[in-house]
């Protein structure tokens, strides 16, 4: 491996963005906690197109209000709106917790949130409903860095002293609901209890029956992340987490919780490395199930190699993400050529280093990026299979690199929310989707370019 | 804390202060309150002043459309529309100055400058438009004078759009800002002028799902050429032309009268509304442009036009009537002339609409929307979710049509869904579109999975 250094955007303008907004990120956080509803503090259309990109990727109803600010309140103030949007939301959807985000505008103006959250709570009593305010104006940060801020501020909010018990924390970055799913499938397989946050894997991909609820059931409870220092343990899939916002890592200070960062269980090693320590800590050894389905997926993979080899992979999206697709796909004998984020992030070059050793080609490594950077560097790296979120749709329509659709937002293909690649069944899934599409595009093609390649060309 | 949302027939609204604006329909009604700031904490399906602009430019297709504020609103906007180009896709991309921390501390006009002089030096584009957002906005950025610099410096028209989202949560404050925008392209420049021709001027039309390049082949057969539309598949060299037209016809009332007005008061180019949703409305609108040229030869084409296009979808139409009739429909859209067009074609199926509202309609359009309905029917101006479920329900709807956001609740409430929103894909126009709503209708109302959907609902609804 070579050239791991980030290379940054030399340019001044964003052109075709590979990250969504800060407070995005926290709204799916709030997603994950029981009964609980957000507030985005800002203007109307904020909150608007919020739930335009949710409701496209998770094709369920996301309802986020606004305090709807405008140009009356960039003068006085938006505390009136705030508490009428508090006192609106109570009403109608009756929640427990209020999550209120802030956006670029209401920052810009120098809202003092606790202030105003604080008065609020004064005048209006005991309500029985938390109010966490976090800030998220997305001029310094991407919805990775609001979905990290938003969880370590409900856990800072609720977290207290709690007697040891034998729960387990797990904290997950923003993966899918159907993976939300297959992590607590495995956990229970391993007979190990535990705290998951935030566990948005009903509450934002539910099923249909029953009465229709304005706040989905499901999510994490408040009183389980209250004794969340009580646990023997955290694992935490935040191998690219920044200190400052890693909810584990502030555990671990303020309670002493040990922390262990792991990559995400996406391909083989890596998700050996979360069964090996759940083995540990439950004192069971691998389940059957689990056991059959680590040589499902070794089977696969054998079958598959030949097929991945050929693949030349650019892999764009999260920090955390991108750094679990770049080990399976490396795993598998197909290293990235290219790795992307519209993200910054200080961790994610020195991870690769290790997973990308042996391999001779050179990497090319994007931070803060946008898609016209991605595509110029796809292009001349020669680039064959794109592994990402819906907004690498141009490589396909301007390049034809197939893209394997993984990550967030997916917008223009039905089921994000259950795109499963966790796990020993979700990395087959994903490696199956992988090859797949590396040999739908080989079998468009493969006969026109041979014959072009090896036939005598007549004068 | 109060009851939430009271589940009894009638027009509550589950928050008070929303109870003015839903009424019902039948004529003489109390006047709906309207086109009001959205309230606080209503979760409004409403989006903002950028919005607005960005949607009625964005077709522009040869044009850079440069956001400058912070990464999101460039983000969610970025090739949201499903308008179609016969050239030029640059208006697929989206740009950001991205601002940073930084540039809202120390004032982001030095990197707008730098963004603005590398897509000159990428693309060369004939023209820039400039959106502020709420952070230019509040920090004053003074994009005004940034673009008259680099215009000057560039020789190219680099466009400001006053689009600060917290002006308002109203898009059609962003609709104005465009307009202006688009007026400041075409008024003609050091003296030129413009010749004036025979053909026409398509306002307010954004040409999804290839719309604009249907209703130019009807104009063709009737003789009338379409000079720009606005701005569906335009480029700034021919919306520059838009003053040699004999006559504006309009379509997008809310994003586009101004703008019609203001070419009259111009360039003395009168204008007349249209509405291509519905055979009915196609035929209508069709005949009142002929009725402007008021020539025997364009008359009798369009007589022939559209006596050979009824007569071939007529039957096809039927068949969808047969299916639909007694069906209960639900309106949530945008604008009301979109309302309205779509009340009238789906009573053209035999249906009975229930529910009617719209984000941005004015008191006399919902006056007309009213009229079209009778008193058992809900309209409602600004809707939210908590509303939009509750009368679903209570009106036990069987289809609506609506934007993406209303899509996944009426999915989740096991009701068929018909989009009608700017990021849709198929024509929904003209006659051909006529038959295309109606077979989109038909097979969402009356598809099979709401049979295996109903077997698993509790039978408490509402």
């Amino acid at each position: 491996m070579d050239g791991t250094k980030p290379a940054g955007r030399a340019r001044q303008v964003n052109e075709n963005q590979c990250q969504m907004c800060m407070p995005l990120g926290g709204v799916i956080a709030f997603k994950g906690i029981e009964n609980s509803m957000v507030i985005s503090h800002g203007s109307q259309g904020c909150s608007t197109y919020m739930r335009l990109a949710n409701v496209e990727h998770f094709n369920e109803p996301v309802d986020i209000a606004s305090s709807g600010l405008n140009e009356k309140q960039t003068i006085y103030g938006g505390e009136a709106n705030l508490k009428k949007a508090l006192d609106n939301v109570t009403r109608v959807y009756a929640p427990t917790v209020i999550g209120v985000l802030t956006t670029c505008l209401a920052e810009t103006m120098g809202e003092d949130l606790d202030r105003i959250i604080q008065d609020y709570t004064k005048e209006r009593g005991a309500t029985g409903i938390e109010i966490i305010p976090v800030p998220t104006p997305s001029y310094s940060g991407s919805h990775t860095e609001g979905f990290w801020a938003a969880t370590k501020a409900i856990m800072a909010h609720y977290t207290r002293h709690s007697d040891h018990h034998r729960r387990i924390n797990v904290i997950i970055p923003h993966i899918s609901p159907a993976d939300i799913r297959e992590i607590k499938r495995i956990l229970s397989l391993m007979g190990l209890d535990y705290t998951l946050l935030p566990d948005y894997s009903m509450t934002l991909d539910r099923p249909y029956g029953g009465t229709y609820q304005k706040i989905p059931l499901g999510g994490t409870k408040p009183e389980d992340i209250a004794a969340m220092s009580g646990a023997p343990l955290t694992i935490q899939f935040g191998e690219t987490c920044p200190d400052e916002l890693s909810p584990g890592l502030w555990l671990q200070r303020e309670y002493g919780v040990p922390l262990v960062n792991l990559p995400l269980p996406i391909g083989l090693e890596a998700t050996d490395r979360f069964l090996e320590i759940l083995q540990k800590i439950s004192g069971h050894s691998l389940p059957e199930l689990l056991t059959t389905e680590r040589g499902w997926l070794l089977d696969a993979m054998a079958d598959s190699h030949k097929y991945n080899a050929e693949g030349r992979p650019v892999i764009y999206g999260e920090p955390e993400i991108v750094y679990a697709l770049s080990r399976i796909c490396t795993e598998n004998g197909a290293p990235p050529l290219v790795i992307a984020s519209g993200t910054k992030n200080s961790r994610l070059a020195e991870l690769l280093v290790p997973v990308l050793a042996d391999i001779e080609d050179k990497l090319v490594l994007l931070e803060e990026t946008d898609f016209a950077t991605i595509d110029v560097a796809a292009a001349l790296a020669g680039v064959n299979i794109a592994v990402g979120h819906s907004g690498g749709k141009f490589l396909t329509e301007r390049r034809g690199i197939p893209v394997v659709r993984v990550g967030f937002p997916i917008h223009d293909r039905t089921g994000g929310q259950r795109i499963l690649s966790v796990g020993y069944a979700g990395t087959l899934a994903f490696l199956d989707r992988f090859t797949n599409t590396l040999l739908e595009a080989k079998y468009a093609s493969y006969r026109t370019q041979i014959k072009e390649k090896m036939m005598i060309r007549s004068c | 804390m109060e009851e939430c949302c009271v589940q009894k027939a009638g027009l509550d609204a589950c928050i008070s202060e929303r109870q003015n604006s839903i009424s019902s329909g039948g004529k003489n009604k109390t006047a709906i309150h309207c086109a009001d700031d959205s309230l606080a904490g209503s979760v409004s399906q409403r989006a903002c002043v950028f919005c607005g602009a960005r949607v009625v430019l964005n077709p522009v297709t040869d044009a850079v459309h440069l956001v400058h504020g912070p990464i999101g609103c460039a983000t969610y906007t970025w090739d949201i529309r499903g308008s179609l180009s016969s050239g030029s896709e640059m208006y697929r991309n989206s740009f950001s100055s991205d601002m940073k921390e930084h540039d809202v501390v120390f004032g982001g006009e030095k990197k707008l400058v730098a963004c603005i002089d590398e897509i000159v030096e990428k693309y060369h584009p004939p023209a820039i438009f400039v959106y502020a957002t709420c952070v230019s906005g509040m920090i004053g950025d003074d994009i005004i004078a940034v673009s008259k610099a680099a215009s000057s410096r560039h020789s190219i028209e680099v466009i400001p759009v006053e689009s600060s989202g917290f002006i308002s949560g109203n898009k059609v404050v962003g609709y104005r800002a465009a307009a202006v925008a688009l007026m400041k392209l075409i008024i003609p420049k050091n003296g030129e002028t413009v010749q004036k021709t025979r053909k026409l001027n398509f306002l307010g039309e954004y040409n999804l799902g290839g719309e604009t390049w249907l209703i130019q082949r009807y104009l063709a057969e009737m003789g009338i050429e379409i000079n720009v539309a606005f701005t569906g598949d335009s480029t700034v060299a021919a919306l520059k032309q838009a003053p040699g037209a004999c006559l504006n016809i309009v379509q997008c009332t809310g994003s586009m009268h101004w703008v019609a007005a203001n070419l009259e008061k111009e360039f003395e180019t009168p204008f007349m509304s249209v509405n291509f949703f519905g055979a009915e409305n196609t035929a209508d609108s069709l005949r009142r442009i002929a009725a402007f040229y008021d020539d025997p030869e364009i008359y009798r084409c369009t007589e022939a036009l559209i006596a050979r296009e009824m007569d071939r979808i007529r039957p096809i139409i039927q068949r969808y009537r047969k299916k639909l009739t007694g069906k209960r429909a639900a309106i949530y859209v945008g604008g009301a002339y979109k309302a309205v067009a779509i009340i009238r074609q789906l009573k053209e199926l035999g249906m009975e609409i229930v529910l009617t509202g719209t984000q941005t309609g004015k008191k006399e359009e919902y006056d007309d929307i009213s009229g079209m309905l009778d008193e058992n029917a809900v309209v409602i101006d600004d809707a939210n979710p908590a509303e939009l479920e509750k009368f679903l329900l209570e009106k036990r709807v069987d289809v609506m049509a609506g934007g993406v956001k209303e899509r996944a609740l009426a999915f989740k409430l096991g009701i068929g869904f018909v989009d009608h929103n700017h990021d849709r894909k198929e024509c929904l126009a003209g006659f051909d579109g006529a038959v295309t709503f109606a077979h989109e209708v038909y097979v969402t109302t009356c598809s099979p999975v709401w049979k295996q959907l109903k077997r698993t609902l509790a039978p408490e609804v509402c």
